[in-house]
């Protein structure tokens, strides 16, 4: 019986042995990298070093002072977009514009904000969209146009699906993505009916010189290889109190973004005095990107 | 001690049986050895670009590898198919070879697991799906319950048959208190597995294509009608080259299961075929993709047309017990019918779901040899885990294995 | 605000210690009576207060300036020549003005007007005595500066829209500080119509496996 004991003692050294070590193992795996914590789940603290290492990598990698921001939804905001496509005429400025702020994959080329031609006779029909158009000027006769991207739906199918958590929806109502927290998956590509997901299927490149040194963790910072990102309706901007990138540009106006809980703001103006609709109503997304005719 | 001693006795006659046999057997062993050194070298390959080198980009961003992957977590669901008349119904041939039908789950899973790993951007963050660890967004993400239902059936089966075959190997007798409640419990497990995969397209609402109901039971009955197959094949192939003996009656049984299952499956099809061209909505573009072509693009339809024509075919060879009997047309069959849900259940099922896009645009999608060939490795091991696992269980449960009745009782 | 004096008074005569003779039934009701009578025409004359006209939207004022001057930050107007502005530089003394309506050919002939034609010419928007000013059909002269009044005569919608920032481009901050545009900056007045544009290049179709 005493050797019995004797064993039992050392099998429960080893297994308490094995069991410490991991633990403090696992604190410092959770701190590195690799190890990284969901966003949501880290302190202060644990964001701002994590800000700090990449405002580090980024400024090493593209030869220029890079700002990392991690700034929080401002109390008591709720932002709405309204586009009025009376008057968009498929210039694609908007596009652009956002590959430039938002520091989008030249190489292989990613946009987040497509631009569907439409048929004026058949009406919204996505069977039908063309978002390959080219022309010499547009509009094209007989065509108008629909942008499109994400639509920071209230009840986010994407957000459901996400297997990680890795995708959620903040207070001021803009959907993110942990870019450091995504296994690449694309679940959430199946799942957004929008088509306005996009996935990094190489490794994303930016000429240092086209690079916007001026970012957010959750959103125009540079994405890595093998995770999915989308328009965060400039976070890095709107967080500071301006428009969006797409919104500056539209050479008409057509573009319209604010806080809907303002009474005085456009989007409040455009939901009371024009009749706005959103895409695919049936599927119960409830949007806050609302489109409107405003001619 | 007397276990560990047991337990290394096992494992030695594990090794000794795997690496023992007819040079038909290790033809066998060294073309799936190939197909697993092809799938590395593939995979290397994606791995060194990303997975750019697949075919698969934005419009159509789940292709060979899910397709794949679907189909086999039904094959690996169909073994409830011999466990239920084996368990339920105590039917003493089938009771026998209900084990295969476990290997076959255990070797399936695997391969589910792997075409998923293949298939992530970052497959060194897998890690961020366990539970506590990683942070598993259960109860609303269907993939979280994927991953939670696929390891707990994994584990369930090799609880299932490491106990039964080491106790088989020991001589011993099965406590049926303790393994027939498991077993009984892989049963809804099974449908589980499956039906939380279905779930998974069922649930996407921006995909009309899967958003409908009948799919659940779709996969069921898919599942049950490819998935014993293999086990049909095998059985034939074991009867022969070992002194394993598996009646006709067995087989004909899993063969007249599988027929009802085959018809279960082209009545649903012709469900779904009814409604979406009778009531003609704008959805029916996915089954035109299929069966028809949109706007030129027609890369699909001959395999969709194989594919009803060999289930069709499939199932009057089932049905008619002249040919369900007959070995030749039996064999047919069950090729013929592991065909046709591999394409209907697999690129049959991903790709319509994706064509055209969200905002209606067609990519037309085709697998890279990247892809074919990662695939292909996947295949080996899944095959190789099978082979392994059948070489040594096999004479455990022929009493050939050498263990010396009663010691150490 | 005249009812309740009255009522208040006659109330408060009704009832009170120091009262020696209360008011008959009948005088309070004639006195009721005109007081109503009163109020009546009196507010016929008025508009009922701004807040009862806000309906759903809680505001007391709105969010965009009215007609003041200074409020609408607009850059300057892109006049087609930086000496073209001020236009009593040739408009002078020495030319008097020629009401008549006219197709321009000594001067201005470069301007085709495609704005409602058929009913305006240059003098229904560019004042007749003084050319360094627009007028409104009032009379009323406006400058240049504030052209979208203008505008806003007869395009009353897109002028309503666009105080409130929701006709034209707009920048600046969502929660603060805007820039406006003038009407002309983008829709150059002789020929308002917004002219095409060369789009960008669209995106690059995918292709499998590069």
């Amino acid at each position: 019986m005493s050797t019995d004991v004797s064993r039992r003692e050392l099998l429960a050294c080893v297994v308490g042995g094995c069991v410490a070590a991991s633990t403090t193992g696992c604190t410092d795996f959770l701190h590195t990298e690799f190890g990284r914590k969901n966003f949501r789940d880290m302190t202060k603290e644990e964001i701002a070093e994590v800000v700090k290492d990449l405002e580090k990598d980024l400024s090493a990698k593209y030869g220029k002072p890079v700002t990392v921001g991690a700034e929080e939804p401002i109390p008591g905001v709720d932002f709405g977009y309204a586009l009025d496509i009376s008057r968009c005429i498929g210039c694609r400025r908007c596009v652009y514009a956002c590959v430039k702020e938002n520091n989008q994959s030249r190489d292989p080329q990613l946009h987040w904000i497509r631009v569907l031609e439409m048929d004026k006779e058949r009406g919204i029909d996505f069977d039908d969209a063309n978002p390959y158009y080219d022309a010499e000027t547009v509009p094209r006769p007989g065509h108008f146009y629909l942008p499109v991207a994400c639509q920071q739906c209230r009840d986010a199918p994407c957000v459901k699906t996400c297997p990680t958590g890795a995708t959620w929806q903040e207070k001021d109502g803009i959907v993110l993505i942990d870019q450091d927290w995504c296994i690449g998956c694309r679940c959430c590509m199946a799942a957004c009916p929008y088509g306005a997901r996009h996935f990094n299927w190489t490794e994303p490149t930016i000429p240092a010189e086209e690079m916007n040194p001026k970012t957010h963790v959750l959103g125009n910072r540079p994405r890595p290889r093998g995770v999915v990102e989308k328009c965060t309706f400039c976070v890095q901007r709107v967080r500071n109190g301006r428009y969006p990138a797409c919104v500056e540009i539209c050479p008409v106006g057509a573009r319209k973004f604010g806080d809907m809980r303002d009474p005085k703001s456009e989007i409040r103006y455009i939901l009371e005095n024009k009749r706005v609709f959103v895409l695919k109503s049936e599927l119960n997304t409830r949007p806050r990107f609302y489109y409107f005719y405003g001619l | 001690m007397e276990m560990l001693r047991e337990i290394r006795r096992f494992v030695a006659h594990s090794l000794r049986a795997v690496t023992r046999g007819s040079p038909r057997y290790w033809a066998w062993v060294g073309l799936l050895g190939a197909m697993i050194v092809v799938g590395v070298l593939a995979y290397v390959h994606q791995m060194s670009r990303g997975l750019i080198t697949t075919g698969m980009r934005d419009q159509v961003s789940w292709a060979f590898y899910i397709g794949n992957f679907t189909f086999l977590v039904g094959v690996a669901a169909a073994a409830v198919l011999l466990v239920v008349p084996a368990y339920v119904y105590h039917w003493k041939p089938i009771k026998e070879v209900a084990v295969l039908g476990e290997l076959l789950a255990i070797s399936a899973i695997v391969m589910c697991m792997l075409l998923v790993l293949v298939d992530v951007g970052r497959p060194e963050r897998t890690w961020h799906l366990m539970p506590f660890i990683g942070r598993l967004n259960v109860p609303s993400s269907l993939l979280g319950w994927d991953v939670l239902v696929l390891n707990l059936y994994l584990a369930l089966n090799l609880v299932i048959v490491t106990y039964l075959v080491f106790t088989l190997f020991r001589r011993k007798k099965v406590a049926n208190a303790f393994f027939v409640p498991m077993v009984l419990f892989s049963i809804p497990a099974a449908l589980g597995i499956h039906t939380v995969t279905a779930f998974l397209y069922n649930g996407l609402a921006g995909r009309p294509f899967w958003n409908a109901s009948i799919l659940a039971p779709r996969f069921i009955a898919s599942a049950f009608c490819s998935g014993p197959a293999v086990l049909l094949v095998l059985m034939q192939i074991l009867r022969k080259t070992t002194k394993f003996e598996i009646q006709d009656a067995a087989i004909w049984k899993v063969a007249e299961l599988m027929a009802y299952a085959m018809f279960l499956n082209l009545f649903l099809l012709g469900a779904e075929v009814f409604k979406e061209y009778y009531s003609n909505t704008e959805h029916v573009v996915h089954m035109r993709y299929m069966f028809t072509g949109l706007k030129g693009h027609t890369a699909i339809v001959p395999w969709m047309w194989l594919s009803v024509f060999c289930s069709i075919t499939a199932f009057v060879l089932f049905l008619v017990p002249g040919t369900r009997r007959h070995p030749v047309t039996l064999n047919l069959g069950c090729l013929l019918i592991f065909s046709a849900v591999y394409i209907e259940k697999g690129m049959g099922l991903v790709i319509p779901g994706m064509t055209p896009d969200t905002l209606g645009e067609i990519y037309e999608y085709w697998p890279t040899w990247t892809e074919l060939g990662v695939t292909l490795g996947v295949f080996g091991l899944g095959g190789l885990v099978f082979t392994f696992l059948v070489k040594a269980t096999i004479p455990i449960l022929l009493g050939e294995h050498g263990h010396p009745a009663g010691a150490g009782a | 605000m005249g009812l309740r004096v009255v009522v208040r008074g006659a109330a408060g005569r009704v009832g009170s210690a120091t009262e020696e003779r209360p008011l008959s039934t009948t005088r309070l009701v004639l006195l009721g009576g005109l007081a109503l009578g009163a109020f009546g025409l009196a507010g016929c004359g008025q508009s009922p207060p701004r807040e009862a006209l806000q309906g759903a939207v809680p505001t007391t004022e709105p969010a965009w300036p009215e007609d003041d001057k200074s409020a609408f930050p607009v850059p300057p107007p892109p006049f087609s020549s930086p000496d073209i502005f001020p236009c009593s530089g040739c408009h002078d003394k020495t030319l008097p003005p020629d009401p008549k309506r006219r197709v321009l050919t000594m001067a201005h002939d470069d301007i085709v007007l495609k704005h409602d034609e058929r009913h305006r010419w240059c003098l229904d928007c560019h004042d007749t005595q003084n050319r360094d000013m627009l007028h409104l059909a009032s009379g009323e002269l406006v400058d240049f500066k504030e052209s979208y009044r203008l505008c806003g005569q007869c395009h009353g919608d897109k002028y309503r829209d666009w105080r409130a920032g929701v006709h034209g481009r707009r920048t600046g901050m969502w929660n603060g500080e805007k820039q406006y545009l003038l009407c002309v900056n983008c829709h150059y007045s002789h020929d308002p119509h917004f002219k095409p544009l060369k789009p960008l290049p669209p995106p690059t179709a995918p292709r499998s496996g590069s």
